[in-house]
């Protein structure tokens, strides 16, 4: 079977199960604690593949325009009275023009000097939220949390309902964004990445196509953001979207693979179940004596020597490694 | 007036803390072009190590040899697992390993020696000093002292001896320093041990400072700006580098702060980075990389 085929079979499929299955098998704990993160993060991890995967612009600060996100949704819904649909809009441009802000630099700026860009992004969207009663509606504690989550007047604050609202606008939003690196957008980034003076020499507008995918991205993380706070966390403040964050979302990329639509999910799925394992691992072993400190610290470093396992060994990610299998076993089922 | 030459040297004195964490880059990325992440989490592992062994009883000077030990066995552990098998690799991907490396030291450093604050007592008293009307810190002068002298040191290393001239042949062309038999792999150990012994003093100077926990491996945060303007591969440039980004923070604080809400400092540099960048794209005395296709 030609590989469009088979792959053309496999999403239908994937999705059946993902609106169908889950909800008919799930507990509510797999549903809310662990799908539900783990779709966010994937979401998250799209956005800044879009920018880092595809265009290669560098970026540590996607913590901070989910910030942006979710505190956009909250001020357009509280402020502004608007219904969440449009609110999760507005706020994705939102970010979107938060990330073209800090792409600006973009145009003369490269590698790791970029990096300080994002970090700048980073630390002043913290700064903002925290400082600026208004963002938070004047709250004490500096978080915020949507007095009811509804879609089109139905009520969707249950964990299911949660579920099928982050499952629908991800799905949409990774539909979209596999078209646009099909597209002649999706090509110019991947020229950009792979050397921007060629790029530029051959005539594509490079800018233009750096400060799109800083635009794209955010827009993506923002609505990531957003989800993150009111969909999973149901409250959130902005130690939510902190450094650590974007290192999180770095690290999916990084192990699902840069520059590849299922490597999100791939990335997302590992790191949101490795610290199940681990604690698995560990309760099996030591039999409930072990520290959670200590076990926080086992689980940072185990992922740090994946992190430089995975650079070595298999630079493109697990996504070039399940395709790698998946043709051997191809190969190997063929009369 | 007295208020702005407090904040301007308040501000450089505690910029050259932050030039005594870029220098630890610095010779880095100028020996082995990888921009080391890992650095704060060196820094932090080497002070908790100092003080974890100090709290048991070990008169300090023996710690900080010990500390010292444990910081070249690691720079050859990890020129072995991770600098070898990621030779003649793209920067972003070793920039990367070495972001995996600092979750795996900051993880061995906190689980094994635990992650509440130790206090690290160096006998040194912080009494203001007076200059005329101008108080001065006498802690930020030691630091500066210390900075100053590393810095030195580092120079006469890098001129007078052999492996100093090595060095600098292998970041000016590491091929032709392969080609007259220069040892690349000892070179790269030789530097990380180095850059962790200063990583040991910044991590000392900072945790004397505002005790030796967690926060400590943020400060590589601090020095990217510093780095930014000052080029990554000048140890002058470092020192100038954090000279600025310090006083700039002090008197952004002290004199824009107080019209948008304070609390500045976390991000002033960045952007002070920024619109040097925009200026000088290589820095103060960075190179300026040709292009080709």
């Amino acid at each position: 079977m030609p590989r469009r085929a088979r792959a053309g079979l496999a999403i239908p499929l994937l999705l059946l199960l993902a609106f169908v299955g889950v909800p008919l098998v799930g507990t509510e704990y797999w549903i809310g604690a662990i799908l539900l993160p783990f779709l966010v993060l994937s979401l998250a991890g799209l956005g800044l593949n879009l920018l880092t995967g595809y265009a290669g612009q560098t970026s540590i600060g996607s913590g901070g325009f989910m910030a942006v996100g979710a505190f956009a949704t909250f001020g357009f819904v509280v402020h502004g009275g608007v219904p969440l649909p449009l609110a999760l809009l507005l706020a994705g441009l939102a970010a979107a023009g938060a990330g073209l802000v800090f792409g600006l630099p973009s145009d003369r700026i490269k590698g790791f000097y970029l990096m300080v860009s994002s970090l700048a992004a980073q630390f002043f969207f913290e700064w903002l939220f925290q400082k600026f009663p208004w963002f938070y509606n004047y709250g004490s504690s500096g978080t915020i949390a949507l007095p009811r989550i509804a879609v089109f007047g139905l009520d969707v604050g249950s964990t299911l309902g949660r579920y099928y609202l982050t499952l629908t606008i991800v799905a949409g939003l990774t539909w979209f964004a596999a078209n646009l690196m099909r597209s002649q957008t999706g090509r110019s980034f991947m020229a950009v990445r792979d050397m921007d003076t060629a790029a530029a020499v051959i005539g594509i507008p490079v800018y233009r196509a750096k400060l799109l995918a800083f635009a794209v991205s955010s827009f993506y993380l923002g609505i990531a953001g957003a989800l993150w706070a009111f969909a999973y966390l149901g409250s959130a403040s902005v130690q939510s979207f902190g450094i650590s964050r974007s290192f999180q979302i770095l690290f999916i990329i990084i192990i699902g693979g840069m520059g590849s639509i299922a490597g999100n999910f791939i990335g997302a799925a590992f790191i949101s179940l490795l610290p199940l394992a681990i604690d698995h691992v560990a309760q099996a072993l030591f039999a409930g004596h072990v520290d959670a400190g200590l076990l926080q610290n086992i689980e940072k470093a185990v992922f740090g020597v994946l992190i430089i396992w995975f650079l070595i060994k298999e630079p493109d990610g697990l996504a070039r490694l399940f395709q790698t299998i998946g043709a051997r076993l191809a190969n190997w089922l063929r009369p | 007036m007295s208020l702005f030459l407090e904040t301007l040297i308040g501000g450089l004195l505690a910029g050259t803390m932050y030039s005594l964490v870029a220098i630890g880059f610095v010779l880095i990325y100028k020996a082995s072009g990888v921009f080391n992440f890992a650095q704060g989490s060196i820094l932090l592992f080497s002070a908790l190590l100092l003080v974890t062994l100090h709290e048991a009883g070990l008169p300090f000077v023996l710690s900080a040899a010990l500390t010292m030990l444990v910081l070249i066995a690691g720079a050859v552990v990890i020129e072995h697992t991770v600098l070898r098998p990621l030779a003649n690799r793209s920067p972003m991907t070793l920039f990367m390993a070495t972001l995996g490396l600092s979750y795996v030291v900051e993880g061995t450093a906190q689980g094994l020696m635990g992650a509440q604050v130790h206090a690290l007592d160096l006998g040194i008293e912080d009494v203001p000093i007076f200059f005329g009307d101008v108080l001065v810190s006498q802690f930020d002068l030691i630091a500066a002292t210390t900075a100053g002298t590393l810095a030195l040191v580092l120079a006469l290393l890098f001129n007078r001896t052999r492996i100093g001239i090595s060095l600098r042949a292998v970041a000016d062309d590491t091929r032709a320093a392969l080609s007259i038999g220069i040892n690349l792999n000892r070179i790269w150990q030789i530097v990380w041990a180095v850059a962790g012994m200063v990583g040991l003093v910044a991590g000392v100077m900072w945790g004397a400072r505002q005790g030796v926990q967690f926060s400590l491996s943020l400060v590589v945060l601090k020095a990217l700006p510093v780095l930014i303007i000052g080029g990554f591969t000048s140890i002058g440039g470092a020192i100038v580098g954090g000279l600025i980004v310090g006083a700039a923070e002090n008197l952004a604080e002290t004199y824009i702060g107080p019209f948008i809400g304070g609390g500045i400092t976390p991000w002033f540099p960045y952007v002070l980075a920024i619109a040097f960048l925009y200026v000088r794209p290589a820095g103060l005395f960075g190179e300026r990389a040709l292009e080709r296709v």
